[in-house]
């Protein structure tokens, strides 16, 4: 029976209309002329925040294949902070860098929506139209800087790569489609859950191929080539949201395929990414420490991070499900925060974003690099910034549910991965300054979207419950 | 084995014949080359020029949305013939999503891209002067 | 109240840090004192209100809020007092107030702004320190565990204009977190074990374990904490941090080197005694390492020409005493040893700091002597500060270490007993090497005392480019005729340390000696799993709980008197023999410890190139880990890199765009190819099964 109730999708509709409004207001905007457009773009996300808190706790599902359970909720308000920090460090980088605001902010609004509908989407097939939807604002966002040609190869390395990947996923919907005649979530999960299908090829393969869609997505190894370079040709505030919210969605949608429907075939999907997440771990932090670049550092430390996250998918527990939630938010917060820093740091010419860039970065932007090494000691799991919980929680759901291997790889690479954020720190804060373009002064909101930040990370650390709380009351009505 | 019997057969098939079809027509075709022969067929004209031309890229654009507007009728057929069934959700639903490509058209009229001449765009820039064209190709390995 | 405690170095730490740079020196180093002295006093009335309750309730907890919930498991921020993190908050807040006092005139020739960092980083420290020893869990331990890391990382790091300072920063960092490492899988364990991370539930339960003789899960669990300990307390085989570390202003050595930091690993063993008690192979191991340590680092210690060095190596070797405590079961002998180490070595490296304020930066032992008539306050505390360490009958470093020595025998240990008497032998006669040759003798410092370098940096590096504060020139002094002694704040520290160095020993004198051993019998209860001072959670824990406190017998303690008094003769003489030894090849016959250097060459190189111990770790460890990162992993996986190499050499090609391009397409398809590869194996995976 199809509910034709609109409720479930009312958080996106607001980003949506959002993003037509700013889409119209970017047409009637004068050559010149300059709009509050980004302001608009927040309206926008505050009153789909408000529309996801509203709805929690009442399991809205819309047209069938939409739902709003607070797991998704909670991914939503995940990607409306990713949305509202984003615009925040945006307003200044996208006129320096002479990017026109009514595209940008329409084209991750809408963005935001694909990521949304991943989260919330309880049918195959509308995973596969919110993938897309997603990806296709990232590849625009990815290759805005038209004139830069690190910009527009990345952004068309990312298109082609993409596309490869989702033919993969599609392959995979209409492997499980054959077997279990449906691309609904809960009928693939009753039929799986019924006839005990875990030997049957053809699932398997279709479990197979979801694995490649959703591992390209999250940028796991061997999978993850495009990420580097689609990361460092982007501009690093775009880079800061494909990295927090693309992975967000992403991960949103596989825990809610893999650890409802195809729970029953745990024992199939776990050892094949327990693999890959250690692959992803392992290779993210160690490569990660030959970088110059700190967009290809941090690059290397999200497909790190990914790792991580998997690490949780894979163990599967109830903190494991709590664990990859309060990661999204933990890790979402922090990376934005040190992409920010990046991206306010550079020029229009140049992203400044090599290490020597940041040679005696103490000294003259204290506040910057005060806020920065709080970001790089969250990324690498110090206490008692939100990332040393996040991946408490992730290493302890894996040895919960007896995965000791993982954990200690996983201890192993967060501890390697200090290296590389301590080399920053180092350049901060041990060396002298080299002559560098100076940036342009960094604007009140760009440093308030910072503060926020940093806010959420040390709130994260120090008093994480509540947000864990929360987390976990969001896992237990899907699972 | 049981699911795989078919699949395998599908595509010993599939491969099977490609192959054999290739092969064959190796081993079985006369080969008798001329330089006409070899050429590239342009409808019985010999050919002349590159046949990569650069195109308008207006063209594309044009052609884009085309398409994109195309899709929407597309989608009205289907929706004008089930109305009655899909009711008032229906209606709403296909009214959002015309209301989102007018916002799209609106956008495009603004932006100029239904002009064709330059004379029309307020945003137009003139072009650089023509120069030696840039052959610098940023690749990345060189940075690190 | 508790939390008060640390929560003061914070506040100061946060004034400092946001506006040191602007307060002038006296704000500064005053605000950062008097946060330590005052957070001091809090603590003396905390500890004296635990004194007050009966000894098998000693213990106050403070829950500030419930920090991590998951399931049925739940950790709170809570900070606990009782017996065993008395004794190191007044370490630490006492010591550390002498030690702020003292900086603020070691330091005072810094710019405002460096001497606003220094004491913010030096308050966070002390924070980040008395969270460690306050957490009432191993995750707030943990938190403070990493955060003095940190801060001596930055501290060790803070004359970064000097090669050698950050390298060492680097160096105990990455050393750190190989320990950490093991510690956090010890946690992570601790918690898959116990479902806890509170140290009393974990006591508990771990007492009602049976002791394993085989190696098990407990075993495993605390060896790995056991590897994170060596890592902080600079252990075999992660000490190499420690003497590197002396690149540091030498307060920095003396705090958070000597006193407090390096016994953090100590502290853990102590806190987590019924732990180790049920895991004896681990104790074991514990006992052998620390001896092995200590023998090493004294060995090493006997020819070492820097100052500083021979003190940090003196610092590995006494750790290494403590870890030998530890092994034996003997918690409060180690934590004694804690204690008093923290007088003399701080003491000793606050000295040091101020022969080296008084020459300008030298450090070179040999360029050194006859300085005893210049600098009478920092000499004669010094001495006493070496006596106590030697193991002098009468002063602090005599009663526990004799304490160690004399379990480590009772347990039967005659071999480890050996090691730690030869290294007592080789302690006193570095210890006196190092007055005599700095403080007795000829005077050998008018030509090198040039240096306008009050900073500690040893002579080799000044040809480093200065900074800008290091070129501002020095009140000139008329060499060799007069010299500075420590100025009045560090005469303060100097003196009141020499103080405690002579009696902080009689905390513990034993019963041989007529004493009641006061530390041991007050810090008893805290290495028993009891739980009576709060109520007691589960029912079936209670009768454990009530058993326990009940006051235990002293039996067996007469009986050991004359073994203990012959013991202690033992020490006494080699005590007496290594200065006696010391002084007769350092001030008798000068000609004899050259000559054995030529004789021995090879032992001598051997230990002044400390067993060669950093290059063997280079060869083996960074290496090849630094190839396999930047050869192997990165150019086979990295294919940009791959582009790059090939771009370059494409540059020396004609055509170089059409090679681009072909190259442009290869990336894309290499991508494509690890997808479509990684596919291949998934699926082929899942046919093949």
């Amino acid at each position: 029976m199809i509910s034709s109730s609109f409720d479930a999708i009312i958080p996106m509709l607001c980003v949506a209309l959002a993003g037509l409004v700013v889409l119209l207001a970017e047409a009637f905007r004068g050559r010149d002329e300059k709009m509050p457009i980004g302001g608009l773009a927040i309206i926008g996300l505050v009153g789909a925040g408000a529309a996801s808190i509203l709805l929690w706790n009442r399991n809205a599902t819309s047209f069938g294949v939409v739902t709003a359970d607070n797991f998704s909720l909670f991914v939503n308000l995940v990607l409306i902070g990713v949305g509202i920090l984003t615009v925040m460090f945006s307003s200044q980088t996208i006129e320096r860098d002479g990017i026109p605001a009514g595209e940008y902010y329409a084209v991750m609004l809408f963005g935001i929506v694909g990521m949304m509908l991943m989260g919330q989407a309880t049918d195959l097939l509308v995973i596969f139209l919110a993938l897309e939807t997603m990806s296709l604002a990232v590849y625009v966002l990815t290759g805005i800087r038209r004139e830069q040609q690190q910009s527009t190869e990345a952004a068309f390395k990312y298109f082609l790569l993409g596309a490869f990947a989702s033919s993969f996923f599609l392959y995979g919907v209409a492997f499980l489609y054959g077997v279990t005649g449906s691309t609904s979530l809960d009928r693939i999960g009753t039929v799986i859950a019924a006839q005990s299908m875990s030997g049957n090829p053809m699932i398997l393969l279709g479990v197979g191929l979801l694995i490649v869609g959703f591992a390209f997505k999250v940028a796991a190894v061997p999978f993850h080539m495009w990420s580097p370079d689609a990361y460092e040709g982007a501009p690093a505030v775009v880079t800061g949201f494909m990295s927090t919210g693309v992975k967000a969605a992403a991960v949103a949608a596989f825990v809610r395929v893999f650890l409802s429907s195809l729970e029953p075939m745990i024992t199939d999907w776990a050892p094949v990414l327990w693999l890959i997440a250690a692959a992803t771990m392992v290779l993210g932090t160690v490569v990660g420490v030959a970088q110059t670049s700190l967009k290809r550092m941090l690059a290397y430390s999200s497909i790190a991070h990914g790792g991580y996250l998997l690490a949780g998918l894979v163990a599967g527990n109830d903190v494991g499900k709590a664990a990859i939630l309060f990661y999204l938010a933990a890790y979402a917060l922090t990376n934005l925060g040190a992409f920010g820093v990046i991206a306010l740091l550079g020029t229009r010419e140049r992203a400044n974003d090599d290490l020597r860039d940041y040679a005696g970065l103490f000294k003259s932007h204290p506040a910057l690099a005060v806020l920065m090494t709080f970001f790089l000691l969250s990324l690498g799991g110090f206490p008692p910034t939100a990332g040393f919980i996040a991946k408490w929680y992730v290493f302890s759901a894996a040895i919960g549910s007896g995965y000791y291997g993982l954990a200690i790889i996983g201890v192993l690479s967060s501890v390697v991965s200090v290296f590389f954020y301590l080399r920053i720190v180092v350049m901060m804060f041990m060396t002298d300054r080299d002559a560098r373009p100076v940036p342009a002064p960094i604007t009140t909101v760009a440093y308030a979207g910072l503060v926020l930040s940093l806010a959420g990370v040390l709130y994260l650390g120090v008093l994480p419950t509540a947000v864990i709380d929360f987390a976990q009351a969001s896992i237990s009505t899907i699972f | 084995m049981d699911g795989w019997g078919g699949i395998l057969l599908l595509a010993v098939i599939g491969v099977g014949f490609g192959i054999v079809s290739v092969v064959l027509s190796y081993f079985l075709g006369p080969r008798n080359p001329t330089p006409e022969k070899l050429a590239a067929y342009e409808c019985g004209m010999p050919p002349v020029g590159d046949a990569r031309e650069r195109q308008s890229v207006k063209f594309y654009l044009i052609a884009m949305i085309f398409l994109l507007f195309d899709i929407e009728v597309a989608f009205l057929y289907p929706w004008a013939l089930a109305m009655r069934q899909l009711s008032w959700p229906g209606l709403i639903q296909i009214t959002v999503f015309f209301s989102i490509l007018v916002v799209g058209y609106i956008y495009i009229w603004r932006k100029g891209v239904l002009d064709w001449g330059p004379e029309y765009d307020p945003d137009y820039k003139r072009p650089p002067k023509p120069g030696p064209a840039v052959v610098k190709r940023y690749r990345y390995g060189t940075r690190n | 109240m508790l939390a008060l405690i640390p929560l003061l170095p914070f506040a100061g730490f946060l004034v400092n840090a946001t506006m040191g740079r602007r307060l002038p020196k006296t704000v500064t180093g005053g605000l950062a004192s008097a946060v330590m002295v005052v957070s001091f006093l809090i603590a003396v009335t905390q500890v004296w209100a635990l004194a007050a309750m009966p000894p098998e309730s000693r213990q106050v907890n403070q829950v500030l809020f419930t920090w991590i919930t998951a399931g049925d498991f739940s950790l709170d921020l809570a900070f606990r007092l009782d017996a065993l993190s008395a004794v190191m908050i007044l370490v630490i807040t006492g010591i550390g107030s002498l030690i702020h006092i003292y900086s603020t005139a070691y330091m005072s020739h810094e710019t405002d702004a460096d001497f606003g960092r220094f004491f913010s980083y030096l308050n966070l420290f002390c924070f980040f320190m008395l969270m460690l020893v306050l957490g009432s869990n191993v995750l707030v331990m943990f938190v403070g565990w990493e955060g003095v890391g940190l801060c001596s990382y930055l501290l060790i790091g803070f004359y970064y204009e000097k090669q050698a300072a950050a390298d060492a920063a680097k160096k105990a960092f990455v050393v750190n977190r190989i320990g950490d490492f093991a510690f956090i899988l010890g946690a992570l364990l601790l918690v898959v074990t116990f479902n806890s991370l509170d140290f009393t539930t974990i006591a508990l339960a771990a007492k009602a374990m049976p002791v394993e003789v085989t190696f098990g899960t407990l075993s495993l669990i605390t060896l790995l904490l056991f590897v994170g300990a060596t890592g902080k307390s600079a252990q075999i085989p992660l000490y190499v941090w420690l003497p590197d570390a002396m690149e540091g202003p030498t307060p920095v050595s003396a705090l958070i080197h000597a006193a407090t930091m390096v016994t953090a690993g100590v502290y853990m063993i102590g806190r987590n005694a019924v732990l180790f008690e049920h895991a004896p192979i681990t104790l074991g191991i514990v006992a052998v390492v620390g001896a092995a340590t200590a023998l090493m680092a004294g060995t090493i210690g006997l020819v070492q020409n820097d100052i500083k060095r021979v003190l940090a190596y003196s610092t590995v070797s006494q750790l290494g005493y403590m870890f030998l405590a530890m092994g034996m079961g003997a918690f409060g002998a180690g934590i004694f040893h804690l204690m008093t180490h923290a007088f003399f070595k701080a003491c000793l490296f606050l000295g040091s700091g101020a022969v080296i304020h008084a020459l300008h930066g030298e450090q070179d032992i040999r360029k050194m002597g006859g300085l005893k008539k210049h600098i009478p306050v920092t000499y004669w505390t010094f001495v006493i500060a070496s006596v106590a360490i030697a193991g002098v009958p009468g002063l602090a470093g005599f009663f526990s270490k004799d304490e160690i020595l004399f379990e480590t025998f009772l347990h039967g240990h005659q071999i480890l007993w050996g090691v730690g008497v030869l290294t007592s032998l080789l302690t006193a006669t570095y210890m006196f090497r190092l007055v005599h040759l700095t403080f007795h003798g000829d005077e050998r410092f008018g030509a090198v005392a040039d240096g306008h370098d009050a900073h500690g940096h040893a002579p080799q590096h000044l040809s480093t480019p200065a900074p800008e504060h290091l070129s501002t020139p020095a009140p000139q002094h008329s060499h060799g005729v007069h010299l500075h002694d420590a100025p009045a704040p560090m005469a303060f520290a100097l003196i009141v340390l020499a103080i405690g160095s002579i009696l902080a020993g009689y905390v513990g004198v034993p019963h041989a000696l007529g004493g009641h051993n006061n530390l041991g019998a007050w810090l008893e209860p805290a290495f028993q799993a009891t739980n009576c001072g709060q109520p007691v959670a589960t029912g079936e824990l209670a009768g454990i709980a009530l058993e326990d406190c009940l006051p235990g017998e002293e039996a067996g303690v007469e009986d050991h008197a004359a073994l203990e008094l012959s013991l202690m003769a033992v020490s006494s003489l080699v005590a007496f023999a290594g200065i006696g030894l010391a002084s007769f090849l350092w001030l008798k016959r000068k000609d004899i410890p050259a000559q054995m250097a030529t004789q021995f060459a090879g032992v001598h190189k051997l230990l002044l190139n400390k067993y060669y111990v950093d290059e063997v770790y280079d060869a083996t460890i960074v290496q090849p880990i630094k190839v396999v990162s930047q050869e192997g992993l990165w150019r086979g996986f990295d294919v940009k890199i791959v582009d790059g190499a090939v771009n370059g050499a494409g540059y020396f090609v004609s055509g170089v765009s059409i090679v681009l391009r072909l190259l442009q397409n290869g990336s894309v398809k290499t991508y494509a190819a690890s997808i479509f590869a990684g596919a291949v194996v998934i699926l082929a995976f899942y046919l093949w099964r």
